[in-house]
């Protein structure tokens, strides 16, 4: 057993940290979240070229043939500096999914493209009136139709869609019901993309499929037989995100006991007093306590052990850990933290949005409760 | 990072488990809650010390097994989740044995050290006194120099098991004048000599859980003195880690986890969705817990008194403990109150158990909130004023 990264995952970490330090300050999360675009080509590009798209692929793609531990690593650092943009949704939600299920062809076609940079993509998963991640929430529809497949319906807080140049879209097939991935080009012009305003200030739309043809070819994986895939590609993001909420919180907590020493009332630091104390002490139990449960279950995911529980308590923990924690950095911080003078209502707005992400604590509970045999 | 245990890990632990299971087959003992700190049983002691699972990390040379933190932590592990009576060498074993280790006279080592791998010395905790409970260094038990001799006179509390321990570990005020901190040294005395008298006190669940132990004119050698006079309080706050670093205070009451669980299956109570969470809770809780306490092993392993990390893990798994004992007596409802020996009783009245015991966790070895205090000055660099 070991808890420590390895000299080539503290390098990554430590460039990651200075490289987004030095790029991506605040004043660029916020120009970020009121473009239009929520995405700069030019910061895009230079993440390119340090390697982090390509990162977790096999080399023979033009990746960088590490795994998903180190991913994690890059991971937790994009959410410790707030990072907008479709890097998370194109590595995680598209590059990964396809190396999964897709053909050696499709992989040897899209892979390159995204590894350099040309070619974002996305998941589109959840619709309008999803109860929670599974099959049954599957509605929109994939027709036969002369080869092709006529995909039907709305896929809802897709992220990134309106700059993305392919979405995976899960669909179900018709008339056999079961669950098929297609690689939807987003060129063509039955797609309507929305952009919604969240709490985030990250760009999740609405994708409105209408009647729109994809040409068999553009199957991933297994038609009709995928929802194991997708099982995968949710826990995958799910855990993706739980990294992100570790990089977040980290910064949350240094942040607030950098504030309990720094200000000082009845003449002497807030951070003196057992109260206060506590809550930091709290804060960095909960730190902790997401940091390894996160880190164990991507071990095991970059091991190929199977990690369906591990994974369930690591969101399940991070999604409750990271409200506790922003909860109490904000009764620390007083007034000014509740104010955009500040930068800890960046952190606030983005732990909420990822405990919501890819299933919250109590859609995880239950999972937890399937794996103790309840 | 790695999260896995080496083959050598894994076959230890088997066989850990295989030797547990065949000593409850044997009918030798039942699995029960806080048997870490409650069930004395010298026959028990002395077949886990034949195995060598005494000082699993101590010194070859003086008779350990030279093994890691995590090594240790594996073999505990399997004892608490199997609810064993080890009592009689835990104290020894966890945290007297290596202070003797790293403090000790050669003597004391070839003295002391076998006897507890032997599974012959049980060692009691004299630290707390009835005035000096979180501010220990305000302890008045004296220890004056007399010859060859110190003569003791004081009252400790608190000693879990007293009346079963043939050793007391002791911390005593051997210079009135230091600064309160500088004045304590520590001991290693026998049980039996005169002039120390024992009373049993019983705890909120009806147990003799510890003694008051009295010293009248007790006359030790000084041989007894462990490390540097007047520097034990110092020697001993590293000890006080180690006291706090292990696994029994989040799996102090595994046999009642396990009882829950499988009592919701024999009523199908699991499907109601409000226990579903409660239990399911509870599991991801203690899975954190379980992570936070081994990489407490892992800073021991790198030869650091685990100080921040160790006052993490004891108050996060204290609180674990006590959610556990809150969530069994609500799946258990009316049920719930009834202790072992009565009619009705469900899981042999563990959840009441440890309902009443678990109020205890949170200030046994540390209160949970000078926990906090060290996690956040030590810990956080947070100002004491």
């Amino acid at each position: 057993m070991k808890l420590t990264l390895t000299e080539e995952q503290e390098m990554l970490k430590k460039a990651a940290r200075d490289f987004l330090a030095d790029k991506c300050p605040k004043t660029f999360v916020k120009e970020m979240e009121e473009s239009e675009t929520g995405h700069s080509r030019e910061l895009w590009q230079e993440m390119v070229e340090l390697g982090w798209t390509g990162l977790a692929f096999p080399e023979k793609y033009g990746g960088g043939d590490m795994n998903f531990l180190d991913l994690a690593v890059l991971l937790e650092e994009m959410g410790r500096a707030c990072l907008p943009g479709p890097l998370f949704s194109t590595v995680v939600l598209g590059g990964l999914p396809i190396l999964d299920v897709g053909s050696e062809e499709q992989k040897q076609e899209y892979l390159p493209k995204l590894i350099s940079g040309e070619k974002i993509f996305t998941l589109a998963l959840t619709e309008p009136g999803y109860q929670n991640y599974d099959a049954s929430s599957v509605t929109v529809e994939a027709t036969p139709d002369d080869g092709n497949y006529i995909i039907n319906g709305i896929k809802l807080f897709v992220p990134d869609a309106h700059i993305a140049d392919y979405l995976l879209c899960v669909a179900r097939g018709k008339p056999e019901n079961g669950i098929t991935i297609f690689l939807a080009d987003t060129k063509n012009p039955r797609i309507n993309c929305t952009v919604l305003k969240t709490i985030a200030g990250d760009k999740l739309c609405e994708v409105v499929f209408d009647r729109m043809p994809v040409p068999k070819a553009n199957v991933l994986g297994q038609l009709n037989q995928e929802w194991g895939a997708v099982q995968k590609i949710i826990e995958r993001a799910a855990l993706g995100k739980c990294c992100e909420i570790v990089g977040n919180i980290q910064r949350v907590l240094e942040m607030t006991v950098d504030y309990a020493k720094e200000r000082k009332q009845f003449d002497r630091p807030i951070g003196s007093f057992q109260i206060i104390q506590h809550y930091c002490a709290d804060m960095a139990t909960d730190v902790d306590g997401a940091r390894f449960s996160t880190y164990q279950a991507a071990w095991m995911l970059s091991e190929g052990l199977p990690c369906t529980k591990e994974v369930a308590i690591a969101k399940a923990w991070t999604s409750q850990a990271s409200q506790r924690i922003v909860a109490l950095a904000h009764q620390i911080h007083g007034a000014i933290g509740v104010t955009i003078e500040h930068d800890l209502h960046f952190y606030t707005r983005r732990a909420k949005a990822a405990e919501l992400a890819f299933g919250d604590a109590d859609f995880y509970r239950e999972i937890v409760a399937k794996e103790m045999g309840l | 990072m790695d999260f896995g245990f080496t083959e050598e890990q894994n076959k230890f632990r088997q066989e850990v488990r295989n030797f547990l299971e065949e000593e409850i087959k044997k009918g030798y003992w039942e699995p029960a809650c806080d048997s870490w700190i409650q069930g004395f049983d010298p026959e028990f002691t002395k077949r886990v010390a034949q195995k060598g699972w005494i000082g699993l990390t101590w010194p070859k040379e003086y008779g350990g097994q030279g093994l890691s933190y995590i090594d240790r932590l594996i073999l505990t592990e399997e004892m608490l989740r199997y609810g064993a009576p080890a009592a009689c060498h835990w104290f020894a074993d966890r945290q007297i044995g290596g202070s003797i280790a790293t403090y000790g006279t050669e003597e004391q080592k070839r003295e002391v050290l076998p006897k507890i791998i032997r599974g012959e010395a049980y060692i009691g905790l004299g630290m707390s006194e009835t005035e000096a409970g979180c501010d220990l260094a305000s302890l008045q038990t004296r220890a004056i120099e007399d010859g060859d001799n110190y003569i003791i006179n004081g009252q400790k509390t608190w000693t879990s098991g007293g009346s079963f321990v043939n050793w007391f570990y002791l911390l005593a005020r051997t210079d009135p004048e230091a600064p309160k901190h500088r004045g304590i040294s520590e001991f290693i005395i026998p049980a039996d000599l005169p002039g120390i008298k024992r009373i049993p006190m019983i705890d909120i669940t009806g147990t003799e859980a510890w003694n008051d132990v009295f010293f009248d004119e007790v006359r030790v050698s000084k041989k007894c003195l462990i490390g540097e006079k007047n520097r034990g309080f110092l020697q001993a706050l590293q000890q006080l880690d180690y006291e706090r670093s292990g696994m029994e205070r989040l799996m102090g009451n595994y046999p009642l986890f396990e009882a829950i669980i499988q009592f919701t299956k024999d009523n199908k109570l699991f499907q109601q969705s409000v226990i579903r969470n409660k239990l399911a809770q509870l599991r991801i809780e203690f899975e954190v817990g379980r992570l936070l306490i081994y990489r407490v092993a892992l800073v021991m392993d790198d030869g650091r008194a685990p100080n921040r990390e160790a006052a993490m893990s004891k108050a996060y798994s204290t609180a674990f403990e006590q959610s556990l004992a809150k969530a069994a007596m609500e799946v258990l409802g009316p049920y719930g109150q009834l202790v072992g020996d009565s009619k009705l009783a469900p899981i042999r009245g563990l959840a009441v158990h440890s309902y009443l015991a678990s109020k205890g966790y949170s200030l046994q070895a540390g209160t949970s909130e000078i926990l906090k205090n060290i996690l956040a000055t030590r810990g956080l660099g947070l100002p004491s004023s």
